[in-house]
């Protein structure tokens, strides 16, 4: 009898953290999953317009009804399923510190996993300049207050922001009886596709882009807000600012842990099997990268489970971990390390980001000699897939090469 | 929300403005065994100055020598770690360095020394570059040299305060928020026409802090002083900043300002700050993204660790600077009157030294109270990373903010409290709750539930109607 709780714990029970649990329970293994809030879904339990589940259960679900989807598979699965529980520290001792509604308790398995998933930019970590009253507030904040309070903060935001999840705030917003004054963008582009970039102003709300704030007005509650916009000042009545977008991984227990976090993702650092500079620690979905789909979560958290599987039964891999460099302005690339293993990897592609719209030649290069190339105009924002040559991981250097071109 | 006051109670002393200072003097007057009334126009305690500082509990060592500041300072301080075991508040014992950068600041050093000796800090020490960065490798290489000052600590800027207030609740003190002072009339009693009614007392105490020359104009006082609000920009730093950051980092002062300090906080993070900006509105205190963009480059050339490192919240706020450097104390005994004006920076350092200072000159025109027969010790609940949290204790409910790990049981205790908040500002200066990382991405709107109909500014919309 192992002393152990587990033989895996799984940090969070979003879409990645549940697919994990789902698939390590068909391959044998105990699972404790662990969740902080009171039911299982993560983000998608406030997202009322998203449709999730066609990729991995072959119908969509809605907001709630897709966290009761994967709590039944999880419960058919095995899943020892633990919500409300706060995991506080991933402890140097491969246990986790846990504090729930009856007090606190360390919880020990072989592996863990975190799947923490992702939040977007709050008002202090953008620095924007004003005053900071009630009001300045992020699309999940503001669908939480819908989905599960049936409240709104304000009635006649500014939206900032131009992304996919910024067209689901107006969604929200027109769907609940607040009407949005304006949305601006500070980039010369919207982030979404042209399509969807166009709703906005089919809907009545004008769109600026190239616009920023510099100032919020407001003794209690937003009053105003001062944009600028190609040099120039306009003052907007408004009584809330809607942050949309700037997603960021919730990868706070590796920040304060010694493992740390990636500057380029400000994720965990894993290798091509989701395993982290810890060989004990893995972590997969959007705690890795801001940000993906549900379905995309669902399947990296399936492909990271099974790997974690694999890897019981031999000692935890602990080969020196090759990081992958890149130039500016790539953004990020996952994964960020590569090890030599015997095992299947549970990426089979690089995903990279760049930093901002750019054109130019992207290029692969293990030591030294160019493996892979492409062309083109890169966005911010979507994903860049890459093959990971089979070889890659026995490479002493594994380098993104970018050059920017007219 | 503030109740009627009932006519015809006399209070023996009235004070106006609830920040620190008014806390501290509320506390020291209910032990001497005054009846008491502090009158606040915002919805809580807190809500001008005292909100904004950087939470150093200060030795005095760079104090102007033979000061009021100083004086009251060393004796503030002094008393705070003689009541914080009774009262529950914390303190982490830091020390601090004063760091020179270049071979000028480093000249400055030994005056600086001296000074501190001077002031009654003797524990002072001089450090080469090289051995303060051995105490703390953090520290960036182009050091030249450190005073190290030991005494300099941090407490918990906004709960002791709220102790404050909460042992002289339980003596009988009165709060009354929602009360503006209109207009005071002495004629041998003191009567406050104020927004909330009419108080009688027969002294007053101003501690109005960015109000303070108002105040004094509507007690029918020439002010001796003019408040020129001095604004404060600070940036506060990720938890996972604090593991660079064990000592309190201060600057070589300028003629002009104690710049920017790189500290700990109590509750974990790493605070970066203030700015110094002189300004005529005494109502906004704005953050700009310049200011604290240049804020977080500087906290990176101090400790080079803390390039990139996540920024959790920003503030900013107003600290009623006068004409003068020094603390601008009057007192008129024809009118049983007390000024505590121009305390710029280190009120929370000296605000119970203040209130010492105010009950000794209340001394000199008025009679001495009975003391009451028992002093409530006060279990402030406690917020500092130092000592137990109540996420820690069996039976919390459940964690509402998860960055700060606030718990349902602090939060449903803080609105039964002697003293509940009375604004969003007030429940996280006494929970924490939203001041984490994800600055209420998760908690805000379990927030708006939980505090329907009892804040001033709710954080939900009246939504009647509405859908």
């Amino acid at each position: 009898m192992s002393a152990l709780d587990a033989d895996v714990l799984v940090v969070g029970g979003g879409p990645s953290g549940v697919a994990a649990a789902i698939e390590l329970r068909r391959q044998g293994r105990r699972v404790i999953l662990l969740d902080r809030e009171p039911a299982l879904g993560g983000a998608t339990r406030h997202c009322a317009h998203s449709p999730f589940g066609m990729l991995e259960f072959g119908r969509v679900y809605f907001g709630a009804a897709y966290g009761r989807k994967l709590t039944r598979e999880a419960e058919k699965a095995g899943v020892d399923i633990r919500t409300g529980h706060s995991v506080v520290e991933l402890c140097e001792d491969g246990s986790v510190l846990v504090t729930t509604g009856p007090g606190v308790e360390k919880l020990t398995a072989e592996r863990i996993l975190v799947t923490t998933g992702a939040r977007e930019k709050p008002r202090s970590a953008r620095l924007l300049s004003g005053d900071r009253p009630i009001g300045v507030v992020t699309t999940g904040t503001l669908q939480s207050y819908l989905a599960f309070h049936g409240l709104l903060p304000f009635r006649r935001p500014l939206i900032v922001g131009s992304e996919l999840v910024s067209l689901s705030a107006v969604l929200t917003c027109l769907s609940h009886g607040a009407r949005p004054v304006a949305m601006i963008e500070p980039r010369a582009h919207a982030l979404a596709r042209a399509p969807l970039a166009w709703f906005p102003s089919l809907m009545g709300i004008p769109f600026h882009r190239g616009a920023e704030i510099v100032d919020i007005l407001g003794r209690t509650r937003v009053e105003a807000v001062t944009i600028r916009r190609g040099g120039k000042l306009k003052t907007l009545d408004c009584d809330g600012v809607l942050l949309t977008g700037q997603f960021t991984p919730e990868s706070a227990l590796f920040l304060q842990s010694a493992l740390g976090v990636d500057p380029g993702s400000a994720g965990p650092a894993v290798d091509q099997q989701g395993r982290s500079l810890d060989p004990r620690m893995f972590a997969a979905g959007n705690v890795l990268r801001a940000v993906e789909t549900g379905g995309w979560a669902f399947r990296e958290g399936r492909a990271i489970g099974r790997a974690i599987a694999e890897d019981f039964g031999r000692e935890p891999e602990d080969g020196v971990p090759v990081p992958v460099t890149f130039d500016a302005p790539i953004k990020l690339v996952v994964p960020n390390i590569l090890r030599r293993t015997a095992s299947a990897p549970a990426f089979r592609q690089f995903q990279l980001r760049v930093l901002r719209r750019v054109r130019g030649r992207l290029s692969l290069e293990l030591d030294g000699r160019e493996v892979w190339q492409a062309r083109g105009l890169w966005m911010p924002e979507r994903r860049i897939l890459v093959p990971i040559p089979p070889d890659a991981p026995q490479a002493q250097n594994v380098h993104f090469r970018f050059r920017e071109e007219d | 929300m503030p109740r009627q006051p009932q006519t015809g109670e006399t209070y023996d002393v009235a004070i106006i403005g609830a920040g620190v200072v008014g806390c501290a003097v509320a506390r020291r007057f209910s032990l001497a065994g005054a009846k008491v009334i502090l009158i606040e126009k915002g919805a809580d305690i807190l809500s001008g100055a005292s909100k904004a500082n950087s939470a150093i509990l200060h030795t005095g060592f760079d104090a102007p020598p033979g000061s009021l500041e100083l004086e009251l300072v060393r004796a503030g301080r002094q008393e705070y770690l003689e009541i914080r075991d009774s009262l529950n508040l914390a303190l982490v014992t830091t020390g601090a360095y004063v760091c020179a950068w270049n071979a000028q600041e480093a000249e400055k050093l030994a005056g600086i020394e001296r000074q501190a000796r001077d002031n009654g800090t003797t524990d002072v020490v001089l450090r080469s570059g090289g051995e303060a960065r051995a105490a703390m490798p953090s520290l960036s290489d182009r050091l030249v040299a450190a005073l190290e000052v030991p005494g300099e600590h941090i407490i918990d800027p906004w709960s002791a305060p709220l102790a404050y207030l909460t042992q002289a609740v339980a003596l009988g003190a009165r709060f009354l928020r929602g009360a503006e002072l209109i207009k005071g009339t002495f004629d041998g009693i003191w009567r406050l026409e104020t927004t909330a009614g009419e108080i009688l007392a027969d002294a007053v105490v101003n501690t109005a802090g960015l109000y303070g020359d108002v105040v004094d104009t509507r007690l029918g006082f020439t002010p001796g002083f003019r408040i020129k609000p001095r604004k404060g920009q600070f940036v506060v730093l990720d938890k996972a900043a604090a593991r660079h950051v064990p000592r309190i980092i201060l600057p070589v002062p300028t003629e002009v300002t104690k710049g920017i300090v790189v500290c700990p906080t109590a509750f974990g993070n790493v605070l970066v700050g203030p700015t110094a900006e002189e300004q005529e509105d005494r109502v906004r205190a704005t953050v700009e993204t310049q200011t604290l963009e240049a804020l977080v480059a500087r906290a990176a050339e101090i400790v080079p660790a803390l390039a990139g490192m996540p920024v959790t919240a920003l503030y900013a706020g107003l600290r009623p600077a006068s004409e003068e450097k020094g603390y601008r104390v009057f007192v008129r005994p024809d009118q049983r009157a007390i000024t505590l004006g121009g305390i710029r920076s280190t009120g929370l350092s000296s605000a119970l030294g203040l209130a010492q200072h105010a009950l000794k000159l209340h001394a000199d025109f008025a009679e001495p109270f009975t003391p009451p027969a028992q002093v409530p010790d006060i279990a402030t609940p406690n917020l500092a990373e130092c000592r137990e949290r109540d996420w820690q204790r069996p039976d919390h409910g459940e964690i509402v903010c998860h960055c700060e790990l606030v718990t349902r049981r602090e939060i449903e205790a803080t609105f039964s409290s002697p003293v509940p908040p009375g604004d969003f500002g007030g429940l996280r200066r006494r929970t924490r709750a939203g001041m984490g990382r994800c600055q209420g991405f998760y908690c805000n709107a379990r927030l708006a539930e939980m505090t329907k109909g009892k804040l001033a500014t709710p954080l939900a919309i009246d939504t009647e109607g509405g859908r």
